[in-house]
C-alpha cells in the first residue's frame, strides 16, 4: 500500500486551498450550519462513509446551492460535489469515499445568498485506499 | 467487465410535502487512475463522474464525482414530494456510457 507516499505526490495544502477557492469564489468560509460526519477511525480507507447536512429552509429563495467535499491528504483533494434544489427538501447527502491516509476531510457549503460555511473532521486511516 | 447495474431504494407512497430519503447504488469499479498494473503501467481512470435525479422532469439533486469516490458508488439524499410522479436517475461514465433507471411514487 502506498502509505509511505514516496511514489505518489500527495495533494499539497495549496491544492486543497485552490480547490476551496475555486468552489467559494473567494468568499471567506464561516463556521456553523454545516455538519460533516465521518468516522474518527477508518480501518479501510477504500470505503469510508461520509455524510453532510446543512441547516437551511430550502425554499426557492433561500437554499443550499452546493456542498463540496475535499480530502487534504489524497493525491487529488476533490471527492464529490453535491448540488441541491428547493425540491431536495433538506440539504443532506451521504456517500462513501477513498482516503489514502490519515487526514482532514473538509465539507464546504455554498448558500443561494453567496455565503459559505465549512466544517472539518480528522479521519484516522489504518489501511490506505489508493491501491498502488 | 461486469454489467453495470443501477439500484435505487425509496418508499412507494408518501404524504404530500413529505421529505423522503432516496438511496442509490451502482455497481462500478471506479478505477481511480492512481493504480498501476503488475508491469508498472498506470491503469487508466474510468469512473462514473456524475449523477442526477429528476422528479417529473425537474432537477432534485445532482452530484459530481471524483476518483476519491469508492467503488460501487453509493449516494443517499432527500427529496420533497408534492405530487405523484416518477423519479428519473442518471449516471454518466467517463467513457460516455449513460445508465438510467426510474422509480414511481404515489403521493396521497
Amino acid at each position: 500500500f502506498a502509505v509511505t507516499g514516496a511514489r505518489i505526490a500527495w495533494a499539497a495544502a495549496e491544492d486543497t486551498k485552490k480547490a476551496l477557492m475555486d468552489f467559494t469564489g473567494g468568499a471567506e468560509p464561516q463556521t456553523g450550519r454545516i455538519t460533516l460526519d465521518a468516522p474518527e477511525i477508518a480501518e479501510n480507507g477504500n470505503t469510508v462513509p461520509v455524510s453532510v447536512s446543512v441547516e437551511s429552509p430550502m425554499t426557492a429563495e433561500d437554499y443550499v446551492e452546493s456542498v463540496t467535499i475535499l480530502a487534504e491528504g489524497n493525491p487529488s483533494p476533490a471527492v464529490a460535489t453535491f448540488h441541491f434544489t428547493a425540491m431536495s427538501g433538506e440539504a443532506a447527502a451521504s456517500t462513501r469515499m477513498r482516503l489514502a491516509k490519515t487526514q482532514n476531510v473538509i465539507a464546504v457549503a455554498k448558500m443561494s445568498d453567496g455565503s459559505v460555511f465549512m466544517d472539518t473532521k480528522e479521519v484516522k486511516v489504518t489501511i490506505g485506499g489508493c491501491g498502488g | 467487465m461486469a454489467k453495470v447495474k443501477p439500484r435505487v431504494k425509496l418508499q412507494k407512497k408518501a404524504d404530500k410535502g413529505e421529505v423522503i430519503t432516496i438511496k442509490t447504488l451502482i455497481s462500478h469499479p471506479m478505477e481511480s487512475g492512481q493504480r498501476k498494473d503488475k508491469s508498472g503501467n498506470v491503469i487508466p481512470r474510468k469512473i462514473i463522474n456524475s449523477f442526477k435525479c429528476e422528479f417529473n422532469g425537474k432537477p432534485v439533486f445532482s452530484c459530481d464525482m471524483d476518483p476519491a469516490i469508492s467503488a460501487n458508488p453509493y449516494l443517499e439524499f432527500m427529496a420533497k414530494v408534492e405530487e405523484s410522479g416518477t423519479f428519473a436517475f442518471t449516471w454518466v461514465d467517463d467513457d460516455g456510457s449513460v445508465y438510467t433507471t426510474e422509480e414511481k411514487i404515489t403521493v396521497e
